[in-house]
């Protein structure tokens, strides 16, 4: 079962500080949800975990089944196990969604152990077909000229063909109307398993009533500053951040901003 | 360095070329004419590159004796992989440096009065149609040095004629093989559409030597005619030592479409120019160019699209991909003359840097002299989007190959054009030898 373990996790951007010690530990078989207010850091968490370039860790650690991550380039993180469904997945042209989920899959697999053509093509049918993905989307250009909705449902047809055994999927359901949001959480709900842990980052409690989570923690001025159960999640859908705020004494939701 | 300017061949020595090969009286007074214009003429100026140290002039030989083949079994690897051996059908010439060396054409269209041979018996054969066509409306013989120097030198290549109303469904494919390296080839292609016709070319330029110096002028000639449409595809993929200068040029007639799709690969020094003029209203220009700089070679791709006619469209796409010290120029023109109202002229020009020692320059162009039209263009040039590569290597795919599909991705307009599947695998494999 695997372990993402991440301890007192200072991330910068840019020279200025947006972590400011986050420790989280996501297990097989578990499905975490982050909830925050905007520009509170839950992307910047995602990033650093996979480790987009701009981002820099300063200070903790971030490891998997005990393996150093930080150690790791983003192509090494991604066949340890983690997968990230970007908030704002790139664009690009001239290669095909089919193209790229095979050359995805075959990284993982490693030379000589490369999914015959067969094997895959019946793989992303029934993939699509379970996310009702209209079969053309696998031979347009890597999400060019896709919708939101269409681009957050290529993430998870990602996520089911690449078969992680960390995902996190970041805001997976923003821009989505009720009907896409129901398919996208059949997606991960289909993922479920021992094999497979969660980390959902949102800020509407929504999808929560498609994808019951284990626990929920709410993100403010880049910590993770309260955990609990899916009753979290609905505590704050009726009554917003400020009691939080109250009790925590914070003044202003967002990281503050630098003189 | 200096350059020699004087002409390595004599007024004497093009008649008796022209001569040997019985050649009627217009072509060897063309040639007369032309060589003289040679001396006088100043060579092209292609914006931004200068060319005036290039050699396009000196070479040791004009013609080489190659032999023809018994079978296309014995061609060279290299262009075998080219050509669909198995295709018994086939519309194939092949020319190893001056030689035509091997041509096909299927009985269907020969039925049908499609002419596709040798220009060298087609000027025999067919002496007042390629007269029509023969650097008249298309490239000027007085247009410059190289242009003058090519009709009176020119030394190989095709002619397509598909007569009126003929549909030809399947690809005509044109090798050239650049075989012996002093050889200098000057090939003059004509493909023409006639009235409601269709008609797909495809040609390859392939070095199979390591030249040291030699000379490439090109000039290929393309006619829609009314409501004709015609596909030329091409892969150039000329040696490091090869000096080209390569000029396409279309004429669209009324309703005429005519689509380039150019994968430009050559490994040396290179000027490409490549026109489309649409005379004729309601013609349509697509012209579609991939390029990728390597090594130490400079390049110029000039491409333009003029409008003439009302309710024309021309669309350039060029995508330029950078590499170790190369230097290339692409300049854009589109072009609406005045009295070409409710015409569109667009044009895109990216550029790709792959290293910090390349140089690469998009210059687009728009000339209008007609209010009532629509236009427009977009350009950059960049490195490798960090974010894409982000995106792909958190899917677990390693940086180098990451880069190679973005690349691959950038050359997809072109590549996906490209009719002929041997060819379209050659032009990846190239691309993939060139960047890597
Ligand atoms: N790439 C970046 N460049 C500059 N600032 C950034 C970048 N990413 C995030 N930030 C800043 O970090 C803070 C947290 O952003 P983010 O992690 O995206 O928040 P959230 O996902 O919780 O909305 C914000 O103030 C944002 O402006
Ligand atoms: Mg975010």
């Amino acid at each position: 079962m695997a372990v993402l373990t991440i301890k007192d996790l200072h991330v910068s951007v840019e020279g200025k500080e947006i972590l400011k010690g986050v420790n989280l530990e996501v297990k097989g078989g578990e499905i975490h949800a982050i909830m925050g207010p905007n520009g509170t850091g839950k992307s910047t968490l995602s990033s650093a975990i996979m480790g987009h370039p701009k981002y820099e860790v300063t200070q903790g650690s971030i490891t998997l089944d005990g393996q150093d991550v930080l150690e790791m380039e983003v192509d090494e993180r991604a066949r340890a196990g983690l997968f990230l469904a970007m908030q704002y997945p790139s664009e690009i042209s001239g290669i095909t969604n089919a193209d790229f989920l095979r050359a995805a899959i075959n990284a993982r697999l490693g030379e000589g152990n490369e999914i015959s053509l067969m094997k895959f093509i019946r793989k992303l049918d029934e993939k699509m077909a379970f996310l009702e993905m209209n079969p053309d989307m696998a031979h347009r250009y890597l999400n060019e000229g896709f919708s939101g909705g269409e681009k957050k449902r290529n993430e998870i047809l990602q996520l089911m063909m690449l078969e992680p055994k960390i995902a996190i999927l970041d805001e997976i359901d923003s821009g989505l109307d009720i009907d896409a949001l129901k398919i996208v959480s059949k997606g991960v709900n289909e993922m479920r398993g021992s094999d497979f842990g969660c980390l959902i980052i949102t800020h509407y409690q929504r999808l929560l009533n498609y994808i019951t989570p284990d626990y929920v923690h709410v993100m403010m001025q880049g910590r993770i500053v309260k955990s609990g159960g899916p009753e979290l999640a609905q505590r704050l859908e009726a009554e917003g951040y400020d009691w939080i705020k109250k009790e925590l004494g914070i003044e202003d939701e967002a990281v503050e901003q630098e003189a | 360095m200096t350059v020699e300017t004087k002409l390595p061949f004599t007024q004497d020595y093009v008649r008796s070329f022209s001569e040997e090969r019985g050649e009627p009286s217009w072509l060897l007074n063309l040639r007369l004419q032309a060589l003289a214009k040679a001396e006088e003429l100043p060579l092209p100026k292609p914006d931004k590159t200068k060319i005036d140290n290039w050699n396009f002039t000196q070479f040791r030989n004009h013609v080489v004796e190659s032999k023809p083949l018994s079978s296309l079994e014995e061609l060279p690897e290299a262009v075998k992989a080219l050509i669909d051996l198995n295709e018994e059908n086939k519309n194939l010439y092949v020319q190893r440096d001056h030689t035509a060396a091997y041509i096909s054409l299927s009985e269907d269209l020969k039925a049908k009065g499609v002419i596709f041979t040798d220009i060298f018996t087609a000027v025999s054969e067919h002496s007042e149609l390629v007269a029509k066509y023969f650097m008249k409306d298309g490239v000027k013989v007085d247009e410059h040095r190289l242009t003058a120097l090519h009709a009176a030198l020119f030394n190989g290549g095709v002619f397509v004629y598909v007569p009126k109303n003929v549909e030809v469904n399947v690809p005509l494919q044109a090798v050239y093989i650049h075989e012996n390296p002093e050889a200098a080839l000057f090939n003059h292609v004509i493909v023409v559409a006639d009235d409601n016709s269709k008609v797909t070319y495809v040609e390859n330029y392939i070095s199979t030597n390591e030249t040291a110096n030699a000379v490439v002028n090109i000039i290929a000639e393309v006619f829609a005619n009314t409501n004709a449409r015609v596909f030329f595809g091409a892969v150039d993929n000329l040696a490091k030592g090869v000096t080209t200068y390569v000029n396409r040029r279309g004429i669209a007639g009324r309703d005429g479409r005519i689509e380039w799709a150019l994968g430009l690969m050559n490994d040396g020094d290179t000027v490409s120019e490549n026109i489309t003029r649409l005379i004729g209203d309601g013609s349509f220009g697509d012209t579609k160019t991939v390029v990728v700089g390597r090594g130490e070679q400079t390049q110029n791709f000039t491409t333009s699209v003029i409008h003439y006619g009302k309710h024309t469209e021309g669309y350039i796409l060029k995508h330029g991909v950078m590499k170790d010290s190369a230097t290339s120029i692409f300049n854009g023109i589109g072009k609406i003359e005045h009295g070409a109202s409710k015409s569109n002229a667009e044009q895109e020009s990216r550029v790709l840097m792959l290293s910090d020692k390349a140089r690469g320059d998009a210059n687009p162009i728009l000339l209008i002299d007609e209010d009532d039209v629509t236009a427009g263009h977009a350009a950059s040039v960049g490195r490798v989007d960090p974010t894409q590569l982000y995106y792909l290597m958190s899917r677990g795919i390693p940086k180098a190959e990451a880069e190679r599909l973005i690349i691959h991705g950038f050359l997809a307009p072109v590549v996906s054009q490209i009719p002929i599947e041997s060819v379209k695998k050659q032009l990846i494999e190239v691309i993939e030898r060139k960047v890597k």
